[in-house]
């Protein structure tokens, strides 16, 4: 069972939709018990992330989510759940995360105000190294983003993949141990991110 | 490098995908499931579905078929027409869509940009407009009104001031569609895509008059739009989503080429 953690950031049916399609089981819960029973963790998000990080406190999952990670469970990360398991984050005037990952996340902020913030669309990442979560697609692939503010990890050495915009080169993709966070969102990525899904729900991490 | 992208736009109607030329004499095209499956599987980046009759019928828009679609393909689709409020936005992505799209809703009442953004994010809420040529430089300092429900009604703003005004109330995206070019497949209209594209820090979705992919090539470049909304040229089958990204890439336009 897949366990989708619920904080009330955003709309979580499309993740849910993703693994139905790949006939994984999986519920959204909010419930810290149900979220420690599981066998790997999604924690998804979308929207501000003052507001999320008030929510996971207000539900008690700060706790849970690092409890996660610390037992080994294999863990995903999507979008503003990723950026969450940093130190802190910029938005709303500056918001302590999770403290899972060193490391902040910052807005972009273009010289070119051709490149819109914020970015919506789909853009490529790089591997930075091989990693299960990979296997099967081709490097260069593109993914489906929705983000005004990006990943910036404190260590070059969690970084997974890169992707270029606004003028910044920053960590699409990053990984410690059980624990990997994508900035793009898989489960609308078609078929390249149905596969990366695949690729979690088979992870074994050592 | 960000891609442009490339969004079929569904017009349903009882169920059904219809097309029309500039909101009249639609005809029907097919199934929205069946369309958006094959559109999905065929290389397009993002959907759109209009629920064009419900604005003026009265009716809540289908959710059943919202659901449907989610349960078919996994990239992102917007759904517009018939959004009353932030019930309507609520049932729209609990369903599965990305983003809702309000048009008419918008400028009766201008406070359901911030209110959606506020509840959903910004990226969920994209602002629909329908702006007309218009030869009134005092009123429309633009030259383009807004029009809403489907041309149906003259609403006295200036399209790029509403444009400006609803990114300052949080819409997360805009989509031109020129009543003038909708459905003529004689090319966008660029001056209208350019001219609000290079005005706002928001992505711009350029919409209505695409006939051939050097319209798209023209409206990624001349036109300065960061997406393009087509229908009749591929709901007829006359071109692949995969031939207009061939010659978008042959004109050095970034494009997703792979899925």
């Amino acid at each position: 069972m897949i366990a989708i953690v619920n904080y009330k950031a955003g709309n979580l049916t499309s993740v849910q939709l993703a693994f139905d399609h790949l006939k994984v089981p999986c519920e959204i819960t909010s419930d810290p018990a149900r979220i420690l029973a599981a066998d790997r963790v999604v924690f998804p998000g979308v929207g501000s992330a003052g507001a999320a990080m008030q929510s996971i406190r207000a539900l008690g999952l700060d706790e849970t989510l690092r409890t996660v990670v610390q037992k080994g469970m294999p863990f995903l990360g999507i979008c503003l759940g990723t950026q969450i398991i940093f130190d802190s984050l910029e938005e709303d005037g500056g918001v302590q995360g999770l403290g899972i990952i060193p490391g902040t996340v910052r807005r972009f902020m273009p010289d070119n105000p051709r490149d819109k913030v914020p970015q919506i669309g789909w853009n490529t990442v790089t591997w930075s190294r091989p990693h299960p979560l990979f296997e099967g697609i081709a490097k260069g692939s593109e993914f489906y983003f929705v983000h005004s503010y990006y990943p910036a990890p404190a260590s070059g050495a969690v970084i997974l993949g890169e992707t270029e915009y606004a003028g910044v080169r920053f960590a699409s993709v990053v990984g410690l141990n059980n624990l990997a966070a994508t900035q793009f969102h898989p489960e609308k990525s078609g078929r390249i991110g149905l596969r990366l899904l695949e690729n979690f729900c088979r992870w074994k991490p050592i | 490098m960000l891609t442009k992208r490339i969004i079929p736009c569904l017009d349903v109607r009882d169920g059904k995908v219809t097309k029309g030329v500039r909101f009249q004499n639609n005809v029907e095209l097919g199934d929205p499931v069946e369309m958006a499956a094959a559109y999905s599987a065929g290389g397009c980046d993002e959907l759109v579905f209009y629920d064009i009759t419900a604005s003026t019928e009265c009716r809540p828009i289908d959710i059943g078929l919202v659901q449907a679609v989610a349960r078919a393909i996994h990239i992102p689709f917007a759904v517009g027409g018939g959004i009353t409020g932030l019930d309507d936005m609520s049932r729209v992505l609990a369903a599965g869509a990305e983003k809702i799209s309000v048009n008419s809703l918008a400028v009766k009442t201008p406070a359901i940009i911030a209110e959606g953004a506020r509840a959903f994010g910004s990226q969920c809420i994209v602002l629909g407009m329908d702006p007309v040529r218009a030869n009134d430089p005092v009123r429309f300092p633009s030259g383009y009104e807004v029009t809403i429900r489907g041309f149906r009604e003259h609403t006295g703003l200036d399209a790029l001031a509403w444009a400006i005004k609803s990114q300052d109330l949080g819409a997360g995206e805009i989509v031109v569609n020129s009543v003038d070019a909708d459905g003529t497949r004689d090319g966008y209209e660029i001056n209208l895509t350019r001219l609000i594209a290079t005005r706002v820090r928001i992505p711009v979705v350029a919409s209505g008059g695409a006939g051939k992919p050097e319209h798209l090539v023209q409206v990624f470049t001349e036109g300065c739009a960061d997406a393009a909304i087509i229908a009749s040229m591929t709901h007829t089958g006359e071109y692949t989503i995969r031939r207009i990204k061939d010659s978008l890439a042959a004109a050095g336009i970034p494009v997703r080429k792979k899925w």
